[in-house]
């Protein structure tokens, strides 16, 4: 076709969508603007001049267009407007000036957005299901749900039932039974409560100011979160956020800008911290907020020195663990694992089922923690309860159990393990004269010896898995307390006793290993969306080549540890070791903050949900808001609620109920590649735009764009595209648009996967090497040059085999994490006597289970009424904090008595839950509150939010890693009365 | 006629709340004329979780239990009810009119099971409708059962004889069946919230090891109430026993040695350590 052509024909194109819809003839008659259409050359040309919503044109050179549009020549041009984009032809002539666009940003941005809406207004999303109601999904951290929605209001929002179009689901056979699960997609409570989030009464709504906040004279730092605020427009907080941008990087430098974000906020692709945030602050340059491996950390710092594994952060394989518990499995030990509490991150309710076939079935569960956790009253069984921070001595005891009674895998540690005689000598206590008996490990743990070699013999002699974490193979509250290496080491450790990856033996608790069709691929959110970021996401692995775009680069080098913000910011300094993925050695290489010709932080910018209450020693945050040293503090965030309560100005976001966005549930990519292995079924999901944004909010990505368009940046951070054009392009990139028609994607809303054949399964984990053979899961790790012999021989460790004394560790030669991995007592726990005197209790700060971490918790949401995660006394909800009978006793308090957690590091007040499922001496509560409420002076007053990281200390498992370890936190607990209130302000 | 019930399994409830979030998602803001008016932001709880602890460490238990209206046949609200505030459908659904029983607060206290709750605002007794403005728009099951994750609520649309069936095959009970209510809420595993278990761990008095397989005879009076052997752990338990003040004996034996312990029950117990 001649380009004339083309070019006319798009001119009427938007007629004719003007036309049709009303909602589109309004977006044309925001502007009045002429837009040149042009080869570079002037050869050919056509201008489109929009003048009150109306469309006028004609082919020819305009002498004045407001935006010019030009293309290098004829090829190219037709190329670029044909209907169906080829993108990697798009981005060579964007970077390559074959092509631009140049005119102010706020009219750039708009004509992209009437190109788009030209295409997009004839798009139909949703189901029309009568009585005038819309059904629509979207994804949350706790499932897929659908929406629905009558005059623009949400209605209700449920899980999906899966319906008879959608494809079959897998069975497995095994001891003579079928085992298949529901046809459905199950939701964790924070995913049903939605609705009760988005109308939540502490929405931000409008762009709002610190009263005695001013930027171009006394900002007040003391202040925040005492002096209240006032609305102000949009544009006014755009430009005081932009002015203060342009200002520091000129007045200070490079780094001024710090971005800091929770772990977990919203769902999606577009609108997530690893898309359009990295996006944005990519092109502004920023001071990297580095996150430790919270999640992980003992088998980040630890276990993986043993059997590699970097790339997921030191947790292991993660297929046919499901079909080998059904056929084989006869015990299975839960060692601080509560995946009915944790949901393996986003699964929901998944795995349920799937442990109770296992129950069906007979199946032994012992159950290790302190607390008789809801995975344990669900299933029942053995319960065993540690002191806090005492498992790696349980652990060794069982394998001496297992060494000298000879329950381990001789032939297994002979060939596929180094280093087995020191370490079997370390348990004899031939060194030391410490052998590691049992009732060597009662006096440390307190659990009777006797338990201890029952549960070491039964497990010796019987087909076991350990369900180490709540994944199964990873995490786990006993990995973040000050042994939470010593504990993940001696996890992977007793399985290489136990000679892993034979039929029956391994690491899982049903939470992996569904059979499902591994090779399918959509992009988990950390495999960087639309950032267009190789070196902080997972971009490389598979976005790169399938969803192309424009890659971005942060020129700032400076990094601060997460864990030492605050420090950086009051104290001026912090150094941190790398979470690292790419191998295992580099967590070793530190890092040093202010960086060499780099600014201290001057701004920070605070995005998505509340984390002051997921930080230990939170007090500390409360603290760094309120320093002079921080001259302008910004927070994007939906409610307010935690930490926002201490910004200088708060740019109102929205949910993903009110933007669009598009996402595979459960799947996270990056180290969580294959998270989606907890499913029953694998599902993508179109996040469609269930209503408009509440008041004046935006969705996150509208920040990042209208803050782009004062920098100059709006097209270089848009690229040309709508939040809806990046979702069809990464549908379009993905396997999913195989299965499902855009069109039917959009208004269906969801595709299933079908299963994998049943002959193509992915085989079970380990299973290759305990027999000896090359790797045969499909996984891409570890990297090629991380093997020491062939390709694909052995473990990502240097001598290929599971390393009893780590040679990666031999090399470094850390006090805090010896090679030989010999038991040391926690700083802050059972043996810690001086300190035991003055705060006898230990508590244990559990992720909570009925929200996700700060989300659903607070923020008027249906959740606050679970009376299991909060209390409403006198008007205020309070945290909960469980403990026993006997030291409720002792302490006179009763049943929802309001009590007073406290430390040297601060104190929380909890409503008491006097349960007999904690062990005596235990306080547990959840680590998450998203309300932070001091009752006097923040930052050392008492707090009634119920923030019991207040309680934690900050403390890194060792010198030489950044890790935290909030589970080692001693407290005493008292009574508590509104008098002491008073008292206290 | 078949007619709406609804199956709870407390073994396979775990108090994870969805039914009761899903409940207050439909209610909460949404008015449905001839069903429900909005429910309250907050304090309401038309499904209840109720939780149910039982023993002590190393052996202790928690049961939970949702509870709701239970539509009752014979339900102790509609005879108090005034204006014929609370219709009986066919279906066997229980509706408390939102506009006839305005001002009616009788209604609430009417309730033997607490089931029915004021609002304040509205001045109206609201509880939980089984869904049935969905189920009457062709929904197959209410959203309490949609959300279970375990499959711990279940519905039955089925006639009165065949659920009698049921209820006679399943073991199914109802609540404090002796006021005549008739609920049409039935519970499996009832058990774990009423009655007790008795438990201990038996361990071998000269190696000091925990003794597997030993036979345990509890005894009430002279009458063997159950046998039962200890597991690799030593442990044993008999459960269902009536929540009585009641005296019991045990016989433990292994081989040729044997040994007796005497018990009180004042809730479930966990006897310690039994030496054998």
């Amino acid at each position: 076709m001649r380009l004339e052509t083309v070019l006319f024909g798009a001119v009427q194109a938007l007629r004719l969508t003007a036309w049709r819809f009303p909602e589109f003839r309004a977006r044309l008659g925001e502007h009045n603007a002429i837009v040149q259409l042009k080869l570079a050359d002037d050869s050919v040309g056509r201008y489109i001049e929009f003048r009150d919503g109306k469309i006028l044109t004609r082919p020819v050179i305009h002498p004045a267009p407001d935006v010019v549009i030009f293309f290098k020549d004829r090829r190219i041009a037709l190329k670029l407007l044909a209907p169906k984009q080829d993108f990697l032809f798009r981005i060579d002539a964007m970077k390559n000036f074959k092509m631009g666009m140049l005119g102010p940003d706020e009219l750039t941005v708009w004509v992209n957005e009437i190109v788009s809406l030209g295409q997009s207004s004839w798009w139909k999303q949703g189901e029309d299901i009568g009585g005038g109601v819309t059904r629509f999904t979207n994804n949350t951290n706790g499932g897929p749900v659908q929406v629905y929605v009558k005059d623009g209001k949400i209605l209700r929002i449920t899980p999906i039932d899966f319906t008879d179009k959608d494809p079959d689901t897998w069975a497995i056979q095994a001891r003579g039974q079928e085992f298949r699960p529901p046809r459905r997609a199950t939701a964790a409570p924070y995913a049903i409560a939605s609705k009760s989030m988005v109308y939540a009464n502490n929405r931000n709504l409008y762009p709002m100011k610190r009263v005695d906040f001013d930027p171009h004279g006394e900002r007040n730092p003391q202040n925040r979160g005492k002096s209240g605020y006032e609305r102000i427009s949009w544009d006014e907080a755009l430009t005081i956020v932009t002015d203060e941008f342009k200002r520091v990087k000129k007045e200070c430098g490079p780094g001024a800008i710090a971005v800091s974000h929770g772990s977990h906020h919203l769902w999606g692709n577009v609108g997530y911290y690893l898309s359009a945030m990295q996006r944005f602050f990519n092109n502004v340059g920023f001071t990297r907020v580095h996150h430790n491996p919270d999640s992980w950390e003992g088998w980040y710092w630890g276990a993986q020195h043993h059997w590699g594994h970097s790339m997921r952060l030191g947790i292991g394989e993660v297929t046919g663990q499901v079909e080998d518990i059904l056929k084989e499995c006869e015990m299975m030990v839960f060692w601080s694992s509560d995946p009915e509490a944790t949901n393996g991150c986003y699964a929901a309710y998944e795995g349920t089922v799937r442990r109770l076939w296992a129950k069906q079935l007979g199946i032994k569960f012992v159950h290790i923690d302190p607390y008789w956790n809801h995975t344990a009253a669900l299933l029942k069984g053995k319960w065993i309860a540690p002191r806090p921070g005492t498992d790696p001595a349980l652990a060794q005891a069982i394998s001496y159990v297992w060494l000298t009674e000879e329950l381990y895998d001789k032939k297994f540690v002979a060939e596929r393990t180094t280093g087995f005689e020191e370490w079997a000598e370390y348990l004899a206590g031939r060194k030391d004269g410490v052998p590691k008996t049992p009732e060597w490990a009662e006096a440390e743990t307190g659990v009777a010896a006797r338990d201890i070699r029952a549960l070491a013999r039964e497990w010796g002699k019987r087909k076991t898995y350990l369900a180490a974490g709540g994944y199964g193979n990873g995490f786990g509250g006993a990995c973040r307390t000050a042994t939470g290496a010593q504990w993940a080491r001696m996890m992977v450790m007793m399985m290489a006793m136990q000679g892993i990856g034979k039929p029956g033996v391994n690491f899982g608790n049903m939470q992996t290993g569904v059979p499902h069709d591994y090779s399918f691929w959509f992009p988990g959110y950390a495999e960087g969306g639309i950032s267009g970021d190789l070196n902080f996401t997972g971009a490389a692995v598979n976005s790169y080549q399938r969803i192309p775009l424009i890659l971005s680069m942060n020129p700032v080098k400076q990094v601060v540890p997460r864990l030492q913000l605050p420090e950086a910011i009051m104290e001026g300094k912090a150094q941190g070791f790398f979470t690292e993925p790419s191998c295992k050695e580099g967590q070793f290489i530190p890092y040093f903050y202010p960086a060499p010709g780099y600014s201290p932080i001057q701004i920070l910018y605070k995005y998505g949900g509340a984390q002051i209450g997921t930080m230990p020693d939170s007090n500390r945050w409360a603290r760094m808001y309120r320093s002079e040293n921080l001259p302008f503090v910004v927070s994007q965030s939906i409610w307010f609620e935690g930490e926002a309560q201490f910004a200088d100005i708060i740019l109102p976001a929205c949910t993903n109920f009110e933007r669009t966005d598009v996402s595979e549930w459960c799947s996270a990519g990056g180290y969580g590649h294959q998270f989606f292995t907890q499913l029953n079924h694998r599902m993508v999901i179109m996040q469609h735009k269930c209503i408009e944004p509440l008041g004046e909010s935006k969705s996150d990505y509208q920040i990042f764009l209208e803050l782009s368009k004062r920098l100059g940046l709006g097209p270089v951070f848009s690229e040309g595209m709508t939040e809806l054009d990046w979702v069809k392009r990464i549908f379009e990139g993905s396997d999913a648009a195989d299965l499902i028609s855009w069109k039917e994607f959009l208004k269906k809303g969801y595709v299933v996967v079908p299963p994998e054949k049943e002959k193509l399964r992915a085989p079970r984990a380990y299973a290759w090497f305990n027999e000896g053979r090359k790797k045969d899961i499909p996984e891409p790790h570890p990297l090629p040059g991380d093997y020491s012999g062939e390709w694909l021989e052995g473990l990502g460790t240097q001598s290929g085999k599971f390393e009893f004394i780590p040679n990666s560790l031999l090399k470094v030669d850390d006090p805090d994490r010896p090679a030989l991995n010999r038991y040391e007592r926690s700083w802050e726990g059972a043996n810690t006597t001086e300190l035991l005197g003055r705060f006898p209790l230990q508590l244990m700060s559990a992720h909570s289970r009925y929200s996700f971490h700060s989300m659903g918790d607070g923020k008027g949401s249906a959740l606050n009424d679970i009376e299991d995660h909060r209390l409403l006394v006198d008007g205020h909800y309070y945290w909960r904090a469980r403990i026993s009978v006997e030291d409720a006793r002792s302490r006179g308090i009763a049943q929802n008595d309001l009590i007073r957690l406290f430390n040297d590091r601060g104190s929380v007040v909890c409503a008491a839950q006097i349960t007999s499922r904690v062990r005596p001496g235990i306080v547990h509560s959840y680590e998450s509150s998203a309300v932070y409420k001091p009752v006097g002076e923040a930052g050392t007053s008492t707090d009634i939010g119920g923030c019991v990281n207040i309680l934690t200390s900050n403390r890194s498992q060792g010198a030489r890693s950044t890790s935290m370890g909030p589970n080692a936190t001693l407290i005493q607990m008292e009574k508590w009365n509104p008098a002491m209130a008073e008292a206290a302000e | 006629m078949k007619k709406w019930n609804l199956i709870v399994d407390v073994e396979k409830c775990e108090n994870c709340y969805n039914c009761f979030v899903a409940t207050k998602d439909e209610h909460v803001g949404n008015d449905f004329p001839g069903y429900a008016a909005p429910q309250p932001e907050h304090g309401h709880e038309w499904i209840r979780l109720n939780t149910f602890e039982r023993g002590e460490m190393p052996m202790a238990e928690a049961n939970f239990m949702p509870t709701m209206c239970n539509h009752c046949d014979e339900p102790a609200c509609m005879k108090l009810a005034q204006n014929g505030a609370v219709q009986k459908r066919p279906d066997g659904i229980v509706i408390i009119d939102p506009v006839r029983s305005k001002g009616q607060r009788a209604i609430v206290d009417a309730c033997p099971y607490g089931a029915i709750f004021w609002n304040e605002e509205l001045e109206i007794p609201q509880a939980w409708i089984f869904d049935a403005h969905l189920l009457d728009q062709g929904w197959t099951k209410p959203r309490a059962e949609q959300v279970c994750p375990t499959g711990a609520i279940s519905s039955a649309k089925i006639s009165d004889e065949d659920m009698a069936e049921r209820v006679a095959q399943e073991n199914l009970r109802v609540l404090k069946p002796e006021l005549g209510t008739k609920p049409r809420i039935y519970y499996k595993n009832l058990h774990l919230t009423d009655s007790l278990f008795v438990g201990g761990t038996v361990v071998d008095s000269k190696t000091d090891d925990c003794v597997e397989g030993a036979e345990i005879r509890l005894l009430k009076g002279e009458a063997e109430i159950a046998t039962t052997r200890s597991d690799c752990f030593g442990e044993f338990r008999v459960d269902g026993l009536p929540p009585d003040d009641a005296a019991y004996r045990l016989e433990l034996s292994q081989g040729d040695r044997v040994t007796t312990h005497e018990c009180r029950t004042s809730g479930s117990l966990y006897l310690g350590i039994i030496r054998l």
